[in-house]
């Protein structure tokens, strides 16, 4: 990847004014963040345009912690804006509703304020419960959460409903805040990597590699391409564990048994096939900066595909996967998958009581997805459809080539059939690494070198959408890595897909846009 | 074809475990292994990254409670540590997860715990109802939690349940490395269920807090707050090793469980 715009630091209403006007020329805002920088505090927004991510700086002067907000002229700014005012306490002056997002806290609070060197006070939550947003005959608030039914994770909906309908709708994530922000400045660059790793533990894999990319980024460097045949792999099963989870949780949520079951199956088939791979079931451990720490098949633990790692000298390294799976064996059992996933699916498809629970449930129109940038399947389903696979490829895709599915209905079923369309075009692209990786010969071990100071920026394709680091890098360590999640970009939607739709149809909503809340409360 | 046949086509797909050992639950990496000793310099416990690795007077111990399988240790040093493998790595006690560990007061102590454990679970006997909460996971237990329902390891043949409310559940599944905001909420479940409450701390976050433990944010496992009865490692721990723990305090396992070492 070349190297974005590094430092452009402008007076801030010259920086909010490029903003704008690069977004209205069609550019694609992906976020907004500050970071404490000395004495003073920095705005970084991200701009994703063909081919590049770049990073736009402006350094408020020092005692002054407030700018003009962008939500007003950028609404897909809202919840980057409410972020970090929580993280930083900087108020953007003229944002419709500055409530905290991912920390419980009121004004008067000390801030965790990532890349400041002071380590922030241990948190009190403030539980105090929040006034309604709608007033009216009827009206009443339906809490629900952060201890949910099932085995999900924390998050809690504030329905505000007067019985059936959702007019509005609140989502309060701050509760599993795990202040990851400030967690990453302790560590050294490659024990980043194990926490970004679990900044979303379901995409382990997305995470790792947008992390090793902003790092190589940043090193100018680029893995051996056996080693980026083996990113593909892992990333591809990855994206087909999600989609099956998503299409399980579905059949769950109009609880069709055998057919969640039947997902719930090959989606187990699917981490054990990962765990076969990389000792894994989640492909933890796999990628390593400037390569990966294991092979495929015979060629598991082969050294030239592992001493690429920077920054750690002197590693032996051994196999993390339990060797003996030939390259022949994983094309077979990944052969069968498909098959049994792709006639599943076909009855999932044709069955009248499952589809009627999704056609025409949450709909997320066109121009709203278009306009808030929405990332992902969830973004594909409605026409907008950013897939860093594609805009900015990255390992082998672009050698591999991806095909892009777009819908237009933008209702939960949509979201699905993009999902499905995704899972088999991620088969494909790993039965294309696996015969490329087969012919590809040993490359030569390389030396661990130094990672220098400076930015570096990461982008790829999670399961969930596009994922984004940005990882600063001063003496040696870390000095500030901010993981953006497609998650994060994408659930401020939810309030916006609830036309029409009712109570009974929350869970398939909530189930079809695919989000980790971990990632989402940082 | 009717999803009645569908259901039927691929025979039956449940592990037989616990009655007997999955070769799949047994293959996995439980946790990195002290090898037989010699003195090692003080040096190695830098390499790991959740400070489980202590050197003390040239003795080298791991703590499998901070332990989340990075593998660094095994890849710099192989000569001190190796991997262990199997599923069967939850222990009843905190310290038990410590190797290696000193054998006679940890097999006396254990027999009592289990023994006290017993009286408390007699009752449940074959139904079992599961709460889980989680308090600042990843995300990634989550799944290996629900993966127990699907029908590879299907707990409900054993009797187990996932349950919404805690008034109905016997056991408190938690995940997550205590994040503050989620105490609370986590407190008040906690009271919601009755008695006898068992408690399974699942994953490494749980029991230490893992990678992000000592941050502003999070407790650092939740072992501070709640009376934890079992622990169960890994970052996170499949399946089985969650199976494996959840029996272990129902006191469902043989005597002398198969230890993962």
């Amino acid at each position: 990847m070349s190297p974005p715009g590094r430092t452009s630091t402008r007076a801030v209403s010259n920086w909010r004014a490029k903003l704008v006007r690069r977004i209205e020329a069609g550019e694609r805002f992906a976020g907004v963040f500050a970071t404490v920088d000395g004495t003073s505090v920095r705005l970084t927004a991200a701009l994703a345009s063909a081919g590049r991510t770049e990073l736009l700086d402006a350094t408020l002067p020092p005692g002054l912690e407030r700018y003009p907000a962008l939500t007003p002229q950028v609404p897909s700014a809202f919840w980057y804006e409410r972020e970090l005012h929580d993280l930083c306490g900087v108020v953007p002056d003229g944002h419709p509703r500055l409530d905290p997002l991912v920390l419980p806290l009121t004004d008067a609070d000390p801030r965790p304020r990532p890349g400041a060197s002071q380590q922030p006070p241990a948190l009190t939550p403030h539980e105090t419960p929040l006034p309604p947003h709608l007033a009216g005959t009827g009206l009443f608030t339906l809490p629900h959460g952060p201890v949910r039914s099932g085995a999900v994770e924390s998050v809690e909906f504030l329905i505000e409903t007067p019985g059936e309908d959702i007019p509005h709708l609140r989502v309060r994530p701050h509760h599993k805040h795990r202040g990851l922000a400030k967690r990453f400045e302790q560590l050294s660059v490659p024990d980043g990597l194990l926490l970004a790793e679990r900044v979303e533990g379901i995409a382990s894999v997305a995470h790792a590699l947008a992390y090793a990319q902003a790092v190589e980024d940043l090193a100018g460097i680029a893995p051996p391409r056996p080693a980026s045949l083996v990113r593909v792999v892992h990333a591809e099963l990855e994206r087909i564990a999600n989609h099956l989870d998503v299409a399980m949780r579905l059949a769950d949520a109009a609880a069709l048994a055998v057919a969640t079951a039947r997902f719930g199956w090959h989606k187990e088939r699917v981490l054990r096939l990962r765990s076969e791979l990389g000792g894994s079931r989640f492909g933890r451990g796999v990628i390593a900066i400037g390569g990966v720490h294991c092979g495929l098949g015979r060629e598991l633990g082969r050294p030239g595909l592992e001493l690429s790692e920077l920054g750690r000298p002197g590693l032996e390294l051994s196999a993390m996967g339990r060797p003996g799976l030939e390259l022949s064996e994983l094309g077979e059992a990944l052969a069968v998958l498909e098959h049994d996933i792709a006639a599943d699916e076909r009855a999932a498809m044709a069955t009248a009581s499952f589809l009627d629970r999704l056609r025409g449930t949450g709909r997320l129109p066109v121009e709203t997805a278009a306009e808030a940038g929405a990332l992902g399947p969830i973004g594909r389903a409605s026409a907008t459809g950013p897939d860093v696979r594609r805009r900015q490829p990255y390992a082998a895709y672009a050698e591999l080539g991806v095909e892009v599915v777009l819908g237009s209905a933008g209702d939960v079923q949509e979201r699905l059939r993009v999902r499905w369309a995704e899972l088999h075009e991620s088969f494909r692209l790993i039965r294309a690494a696996l015969k490329l990786f087969d012919a590809e010969p040993a490359p030569a071990p390389r030396k661990p070198l130094p990672v220098p100071d400076g930015r570096g920026v990461g982008c790829v394709e999670a399961p969930q959408g596009e994922l984004l680091y940005i990882v600063e890098v001063a003496d040696g360590r870390l000095s500030r890595v901010i993981p953006r999640s497609a998650s994060f970009h994408n659930l401020p939607l939810l309030h916006r897909v609830f036309a029409g739709d009712i109570f009974t149809d929350f869970p398939f909503i909530e189930a079809s846009f695919g989000v980790s809340i971990a990632g989402v409360a940082g | 074809m009717p999803w009645v046949l569908r259901g039927l086509r691929n025979g039956i797909l449940t592990t037989a475990y616990p009655k007997r050992p999955d070769p799949y639950g047994s293959g996995f990496r439980a946790a990195p292994l002290v090898a037989a000793g010699g003195a090692v310099a003080a040096a190695v416990r830098k390499i790991c990254p959740t400070g489980a690795i202590s050197v003390d007077a040239g003795s080298v111990h791991l703590d499998r409670g901070r332990c989340i399988l990075c593998g660094a240790c095994v890849r710099r040093y192989p000569d001190t540590f190796r991997w262990a493998w199997g599923s069967e790595t939850s222990a009843l006690h905190r310290r038990a997860l410590v190797v290696p560990a000193d054998l006679e007061e940890t097999e006396a102590e254990l027999a009592r715990t289990r023994a006290a454990l017993a009286t408390r679970v007699r009752r449940l006997r074959r139904s079992v109802h599961i709460r889980h909460v989680d308090a600042g996971s990843d995300g990634a237990e989550e799944w290996e939690i629900q993966a127990l329902t699907n029908p590879t390891y299907d707990i409900h043949r054993l009797g187990i349940f996932l349950t919404a409310s805690p008034r109905h559940a016997d056991i408190l599944l938690v995940t997550g490395a205590g994040a503050r905001g989620m105490l609370g909420p986590l407190r008040r479940t906690q009271v919601a269920m009755p008695n006898p409450l068992l408690v399974i701390a699942v994953g490494t976050d749980a029991i230490s807090g893992g990678l992000v433990a000592g941050g502003y944010a999070t407790v650092g496992g939740v072992a501070g707050e709640l009376d934890v009865d079992v622990f169960v490692p890994g970052s996170p721990p499949p399946p089985f090793a969650i199976l494996h723990g959840i029996l272990l305090a129902l006191d469902r396992l043989p005597v002398t469980p198969a230890s993962a070492q």
